[in-house]
């Protein structure tokens, strides 16, 4: 076989002069196709893709995920068929992009805009299924791959020191990493600090508005050694979004991590820059928290029965192809209940002066994965059976956590459950998903003495909390909810009767 | 909300509330009651009682034609993104969700009709023949476009956000007094592209009061995408932008820009309004740019997902298809064939793009006169001569 081509990092934004590696989404040794994604990067602009110049097998990767890499040089190597110029032929479905993204889907097979599939990645769309991200980098770390960082060994001893290197050209106030992080800081301040190594970024300004003034950093420059600039994070933030915990982009934070980033620790504080789902986070519940109302109610119920219900069922042929948890029991009970009340499953549209109610329950689980808080949407929940949902969360979870919950999934719902229990603690008071009418947080299931016909006896306990929206949801009617609820947990024989 | 009879004149900075103003507006996914609509996004075929005549000539061949018009071009748009983010482009302009207002104007516009594009038309500019490799010089920094827009009636891109509007104003006015509008068979008009950023620019404005004042014969057509980069419309404008044109004395019209026949019919009116002396006439396509404003831009930064999650159902593409499958039995082998066509266009797309050499050093001074003057000419040969003495150095 010949010298395999090279691709070199190029300018994807009108005059940039690095990129940062985030994640690899293929393999030495992966079979890739024209235009298939091969790697994400971060610029000073946006994450962007690239999308593979060349069809053939994917020899080397000669950057590290984490890795500053100068416009120009190589980042990939690419075995092609005749080793010359490929092929141009262009392969639209890339693995990685056969999920989500189906926006420019143009016929029945769907290729048209899955080529490059900038389209549909905006916002919450930035998310895709990650391609053994850890399996990649290690893959690579082992061969060869001398010249650049190798592994997270490798990455820790060059870290301190090129993050020092990078760090002058960072405080020139050039756009190195995402605006959020630019210092507010004057040119002539940024120019000092420079001189004097001091990281703007570590520095809180005393000025008006925040702003850093040249005191301040006379200050730092006293306070620290010159070369201790704490050169932090280049990775920058993978763009802030907006609100609606279903905005993310999830990539930065894993593998950001190992080279540049590590914020290093200035005078006992760490700081780190807000991004990616945190942000979505942030921007939905400050939203939600100072537009919706919030009314919280508590209840304690005896889940005795549903556990041994739950027991029973296990153990029955029907289910045995699901976990079944106690979580779709709850789940069940909101849906029945919602009927009942469908004050609960409704939202209220200010700009419009109506308050909606929807006929079907678009039931959001509350899930912890590695990029964040996420609440992806079971669909028609209220249509599903005791098997249908444990499978849906079932699935729902497996998706979360392994962050390739597609981005529709993730909107559009009428009513959530958080499921605070697994953290162990007995109950809590939720802030409402924006736009929903209210959510239940249920606690941990544990034994707990219980009156039972006036005899102090242990059962199975479990708190639930429910937050509503007192503009369309009255007391009365939430606490009709929540004790419909919390009576179907308690004795869920009466579901016979709804 | 003031009571009638309570009313008393209130601080005018708390006025109206934004959401008084901008009610119908951005925000609202569809484009309010106003909205000119031949083809729903479910693929469905509906009348219009001002407009529906205009595209009553419409049937299956016509509709597969705009078909394969738009999945060729959205086909080259994605390629060109491609080739952006593997360094062979310096920047490109995605059109991606503008198809539909864009084929349906240029396949509405006569060949004597004159079309002054912004830089997104690409889908304009293959309407009027234009091959889309000539639009890649623009993008990879090679030449300023290298068609010749007389013999295409298709102006150079203009870069400068709404500028065009005054090159589209003047060129129509020459029409009129050339008497080339009237009921004649030679008739023409002028078309002017534009987005919804540059409705706040003051050479829209300035264009859209010459335009009046002469009774120009130029089809002002705003594609109102929702985004100027990353402002919003509601940040732009109080009323909605086919509404304008009132203020200024002429006919605005919103049209469904994700529907080619709404697109069609509308602007064929337009056209021909112009053509017969009652010009100017702005159109506003409500429709929604899918990707980012260009290849530098990253619009999770600014705007949610889940309004792109809103306009994918909406797509332009898709609800021809669902017509012409419904509504005139078309089959798959159509719809596969269309696919291999647009696949080959973007592979020739893409050789073409990484085969187009540099230009050569003398190319700044070549093209700017039809002829050099001796200044010029002396300043080419000692640039060359300079380049050259770099030559085995």
């Amino acid at each position: 076989m010949s010298v395999p081509e090279i691709f070199r990092m190029p300018d994807v934004g009108e005059g940039l002069t690095e990129a940062e590696i985030v994640a690899w989404q293929v393999a030495p040794g992966d079979p890739v196709a024209v235009n298939q994604i091969l790697v994400e990067i971060e610029t000073a602009k946006a994450v962007v893709e690239l999308p593979s110049p060349f069809a053939g097998t994917v020899h080397e990767l000669l950057a590290e995920p984490g890795a500053t890499v100068q416009v120009g040089e190589p980042i990939i190597a690419i075995r092609t068929a005749e080793g010359g110029t490929p092929e141009p032929t262009p392969v639209s479905e890339s693995p990685a992009e056969s999920k989500g993204a189906l926006i420019g889907e143009a016929g029945a097979d769907g290729r048209i805009a899955t080529l490059v599939g900038y389209g549909p990645r905006q916002g919450a769309a930035r998310r895709r299924p990650r391609k053994g991200v850890p399996g990649a980098a290690a893959a690579v770390a082992e061969p060869e791959v001398a010249p650049v960082v190798a592994g997270e060994e490798a990455a820790a001893q060059v870290g301190p020191a090129a993050a020092a290197a990078t760090a002058p050209d960072l405080d020139d106030g050039r756009p190195a990493g995402p605006e959020s992080l630019v210092p507010l800081a004057k040119p002539p301040v940024r120019k000092l600090a420079k001189d004097l190594g001091v990281d703007l970024r570590a520095l809180a300004g005393s000025g008006p508005g925040g702003v850093i003034t040249r005191d301040d950093v006379r200050a730092a420059a006293s306070a620290q050694a010159a070369g201790a600039a704490g050169a932090a994070g280049a990775a920058g933030a993978a763009g802030a979004t907006g609100a609606a915990g279903a905005t993310a982009a999830p990539a930065a934070e894993p593998v950001a991590v190992p080279a540049a980033a590590a914020p290093e620790s200035v005078g006992g504080v760490r700081r780190e820059p807000i991004r990616g789902v945190r942000r979505a986070t942030a921007a939905a519940m400050v939203q939600s928290a100072f537009t919706a109302p919030h009314v919280t109610e508590f209840l304690s119920v005896d889940v005795t029965e549903t556990m041994a219900l739950r027991d029973r069922l296990r153990a029955s042929r029907r289910f045995a192809d699901v976990k079944l948890t106690p979580l779709a029991f709850v789940a069940k009970a909101v849906c029945l209940a919602a009927r009942r009340t469908p004050a609960v499953n409704a939202s209220w549209d200010e700009p419009a002066g109506e308050i909606v109610y929807y006929d079907h329950v678009q039931l959001g689980i509350a899930a912890a994965t590695p990029r964040g808080l996420l609440v992806p949407k079971i669909r028609d929940a209220d249509r599903l059976d005791l098997h249908g949902l444990a499978a849906a969360l079932g699935a729902l979870t497996e998706t979360a956590r392994a962050g390739k919950t597609a981005p529709s999934d993730l909107v559009g719902g009428t009513i959530t459950i958080t499921n605070v229990g697994v953290f162990g603690v007995d109950t809590g008071t939720p802030i409402l998903n924006p736009g929903e009418a209210a959510i239940l947080a249920v606690g941990s299931i544990k034994p707990a003495p219980w009156v039972v016909d006036g005899e102090l006896t242990v059962r199975t306990v479990c708190q639930l909390a429910l937050s509503f929206d007192h503009r369309l949801v009255d007391g009365e009617q939430g606490s009709r909810f929540l004790a419909d609820v919390g009576a179907l947990l308690e004795d869920p024989a009466t579901a016979m009767l709804w | 909300m003031s009571r009638p009879q309570s009313w008393v004149p209130t601080d005018p900075r708390s006025a109206p509330t934004r959401e008084h103003v901008l009610s119908g507006l951005h925000g609202t996914d569809e484009g309010g009651a106003e909205l000119v609509q031949l083809l729903t996004p479910e693929g469905q075929r509906v009348s219009d009682d001002r407009f529906g005549s205009w595209a009553d000539d419409v049937g299956a061949e016509e509709l597969k034609g705009y078909y394969r018009d738009m999945v060729l071009v959205r086909r080259v748009d994605r390629e060109g993104n491609a080739l952006q983010r593997q360094g062979q482009l310096g920047i490109w302009v995605p059109l991606l969700g503008q198809e539909a207002a864009q084929v349906g104007a240029g396949r509405a516009a006569t060949p004597r009709d004159m079309i002054f594009p912004s830089y997104r038309e690409h889908g304009v500019a293959w309407c009027r023949g234009i091959d889309p490799t000539d639009l890649l010089g623009i993008f990879r920094g090679t030449d300023h476009g290298s068609w010749d827009p007389i013999e295409a009636r298709f102006h150079l891109y203009t870069i400068v956000i709404g500028n065009q509007c005054l090159n589209a104003t003047g060129y129509a006015m020459g029409q009129k007094f050339e008497g080339k509008v009237g009921d004649g068979p030679d008739a023409e008009a002028t078309m002017c592209f534009f987005g919804d950023g540059a409705t706040s620019q003051g050479d829209v404005h300035e264009g859209f009061v010459w335009a009046a004042a002469y009774d120009a014969p130029v089809v002002f057509y705003c594609q109102n995408n929702q985004w100027a980069i990353s402002v919003p419309l509601e940040r732009q404008t109080r009323v909605p932008l086919f509404q304008r044109a009132r203020g200024y004395g002429f006919p605005g019209v919103r049209v469904d820009g994700n529907d080619v026949l709404a697109c069609l019919a509308v602007t064929r009116w337009a056209l021909e309004e112009c053509r017969t002396g009652n010009g100017p006439v702005l159109i506003e396509a409500f429709t929604y740019r899918m990707d980012a404003h260009t290849t530098s831009d990253d619009p999770s930064r600014y705007r949610l997902a889940d309004e792109l999650e809103l306009w994918k159902l909406k797509d332009p593409i898709e609800r021809v298809r669902v017509n012409l499958v419904r509504e005139h039995g078309v089959g798959q082998d159509f719809f596969d064939e269309v696919q291999a066509k647009s696949d080959e266009l973007a592979a020739r797309f893409r050789a073409f793009c990484v085969a187009m050499p540099d230009p050569g050093p003398d190319r700044m001074f070549s093209e700017v006169y039809a002829e050099l003057s001796p200044q010029l000419a002396a300043e080419k040969s000692a640039y060359l001569e300079y380049h050259a003495s770099f030559e085995g150095a």
